[in-house]
């Protein structure tokens, strides 16, 4: 169901309730990449999607778009039921839900013109003539930050955050009201992506675009999302508002993804390490997925699998330490030095 | 004491359409012993060729110029000889991709051992003894079992350890690291910094430490070099560089990047994007993204000058003197 705002309106665009992604393997055990994952995005907002490696984010990613079929669960696009994206065509209604890639390299038609590929959007919804269109594709460039002269030229000429701005530009082709974005930043350097960071700010903000912003960059993530959402194997393990996920992490995890990240103001000050490995998504370990690598772990922990509730306003943990209404910060135990 | 590594006026060329370009242009650095280089620029900055050059890994239409003296050796004048037996001995190296120096369809043991027995002379059984000690050292499960497996059944951090493992497993005297943490995730960066730390204190090694990530710079490195546009723009001492950038370019690295502490500010990203080797500019090569250019930076290149502190500066203007 989508969710309602305190007034009772529906607010949320995009949600996506208790999907399962299972990838089988012949021979050998199916894989869950995602296990079970609830999330909403509302309009205007920016949703944070962190995990490491492996962790199922891009799964995730392509089934809130349509690309894959989830095993099991659904997901809802302006409360309509998004159907897995067909050998050619969806519905126009969902045309307004748009995805960016990681790889603008790859997400690019190599042999077509920039404006063409844009174009493309547009001529799919039929809108305006083809006189329309230019001018259109025009203003679209210039958004991104482009100049319309760079419609008549093909990606190799451009470097690689130009060829992301060209992609998202493609994207708004289509007047999205979300937009999925998978690690959009990664391939791009410090200078660049901090022009394209505050692009894909200032978009979801002036077209009131629901983001959901996947990324394995905490640092950036947090100066990107409203909200964050913490993946480990599969299962989301803690949603907050940015800063007070950042000042008062209630997962293990999260708590140790954030102490991992270098800091600039600690000079010859190591990250703090996460000993273990992620276990195998084929074979995760009994109760909580996280427990063998948790500082905390009890007894509870290797037997049950800890809900993803709501333990304070706004903020949901899976986790046995954190109790309804008595969220409190972890005890930051001693980790063995790794 | 004296310098395990140095650089003097380091040049490499590569031919391209437009004729030679200069991709690493008159580079002066030095690496002590026991001391953690970093070497910190975007793409295209000509850190990796710099690296390579070191190790005599150019593209062959490569010609470099100027001096890389490691202990009492050039390494750019040493015949392939001479410099195969450094390479792996007494010079390590790692990868953004740990799959570009592991084969895919030989075993853990056989890639970790090979080497060992080729510099060092030891037994078979000796040099898998000694294996299992380095797997143990960067903290792979179950060493014994993994000499027998191969690269595709670990995961990529777990690869990229056992790449660290196999250039570590002849003690060398430096460690090359090119963006060794850039493709694997947060928490298995920080055990590898923790990793390298261990060793530099323990039998100090030394590491030139090449990334564009200034916060893993600021964690690891006792010294920071600053490339931008295949030259040295800043040098010194990792955290006064860090806290006091004294050339424009640093400073806006720093303004543009996402700190992880303090309050979120937003991103103030430098503009424009960093001349391709081919279309540097003439003068500093900082200059058309500048917001302190002068007139005399476009005609003028800077050389990199002393300014106290052991800092050097390639910036005539200096305009943030005063703020630092």
């Amino acid at each position: 169901m989508p969710r309602r705002s305190v007034a009772g309106s529906i607010v949320s665009v995009l949600d996506v309730t208790d999907v399962v992604v299972e990838y089988r393997r012949p021979g050998r055990d199916p894989v869950r990449a995602v296990a079970g994952v609830s999330l909403s995005l509302d309009a205007a907002r920016i949703l944070g999607l962190v995990g490491e490696t492996g962790c199922g984010k891009s799964s995730l990613a392509r089934a809130a778009v349509g690309l894959v079929r989830p095993s099991a669960g659904s997901v809802r696009f302006n409360g309509e039921l998004v159907t897995p994206l067909g050998r050619r065509t969806r519905p126009m209604r969902q045309t307004r839900l748009q995805m960016v890639f990681q790889d603008p390299f790859s997400s690019l038609n190599p042999r077509r013109k920039a404006g063409e590929q844009i174009a493309d959007g547009l001529a799919i919804s039929g809108k305006g003539s083809s006189g329309q269109r230019r001018v259109r594709v025009g203003d679209l460039l210039s958004q991104v930050g482009l100049p319309a002269s760079a419609a008549s030229r093909y990606p190799h000429e451009f470097s690689g955050g130009q060829r992301q701005r060209i992609a998202i530009a493609r994207t708004l082709a289509a007047e999205p009201t979300v937009i999925v974005a998978d690690e959009p930043l990664a391939a791009l350097d410090a200078s660049i992506k901090a022009q394209l960071a505050n692009l894909m700010i200032s978009l979801s903000r002036e077209l009131g675009a629901g983001l959901l912003f996947i990324s394995h960059d905490l640092a950036i993530v947090r100066h990107v999302a409203d909200l964050v959402a913490v993946m480990y194997l599969g299962l989301v393990v803690e949603v907050a508002p940015t800063r007070e996920m950042w000042a008062m992490p209630l997962h293990p995890y999260s708590e140790a993804l954030i102490a991992a990240v270098p800091r600039l103001d600690r000079i010859r000050a190591l990250p703090a390490a996460l000993p273990g490995e992620v276990a195998d998504p084929a074979h995760p370990p009994q109760g909580c997925r996280f427990h063998p690598r948790c500082p905390y772990v009890f007894d509870r922990c290797r037997i049950e699998s800890p809900p993803l509730r709501e333990v304070a306003p706004g903020r949901q943990v899976a986790c046995w330490l954190q109790e309804q209404g008595r969220a409190r910060a972890l005890p930051r135990a001693q980790r063995p030095p790794a | 004491m004296s310098a395990l590594l140095v650089l003097d006026g380091l040049s490499v060329w590569l031919p391209s359409r437009e004729g030679q370009v200069a991709v690493v242009d008159h580079i002066d650095l030095e690496v002590q012993p026991g001391e953690v280089v970093g070497v910190a620029g975007e793409s295209g900055s000509g850190k990796t060729m710099t690296a390579l050059a070191l190790l005599g890994l150019l593209p062959p239409h490569a010609v470099t110029e100027g001096r890389a003296v490691f202990g009492d050796r050039d390494l750019l004048k040493i015949n392939r000889r001479e410099l195969r037996h450094l390479r792996g001995r007494d010079i390590g190296m790692v990868f953004q991709d740990p799959m570009t120096s592991l084969h895919p369809m030989l075993t853990i043991e056989r890639q970790l051992t090979e080497h060992v027995r080729y510099h060092r002379g030891v037994s078979r059984a000796e040099a898998r003894r000694d294996a299992i000690t380095m797997l143990e050292e960067v903290r792979i499960p179950d060493p014994a079992g993994a000499l027998n497996a191969y690269p595709h059944q670990f995961s990529g951090g777990m690869r990229q350890r056992i790449a660290i493992a196999i250039a570590l497993a002849c003690s060398p005297q430096l460690l090359i690291a090119d963006e060794p943490t850039t493709a694997v995730d947060v928490t298995v960066q920080a055990g590898i910094l923790r990793l390298f730390n261990r060793l530099r204190e323990r039998s100090s090694l030394s590491i030139m430490f090449i990334t564009h990530d200034l916060g893993v710079m600021a964690s690891i490195a006792d010294r920071l070099y600053i490339f931008y546009a295949g030259r040295v723009v800043e040098s010194g001492p990792t955290g006064d560089l860090l806290t006091r950038p004294r050339h424009p370019y640093t400073r806006g690295l720093l303004d543009a990047l996402p700190h992880p502490e303090g309050e979120p500010m937003p991103l103030r990203p430098i503009a424009g994007a960093p001349p391709a080797p081919a279309a540097r500019p003439p003068g500093c090569p900082f200059h058309p993204r500048c917001p302190y250019m002068l007139a005399s930076c476009a005609v003028d290149v800077p050389t990199l000058e002393p300014i106290g502190g052991g800092r050097r500066l390639a910036c005539p203007v200096d305009p943030l003197r005063e703020a630092s």
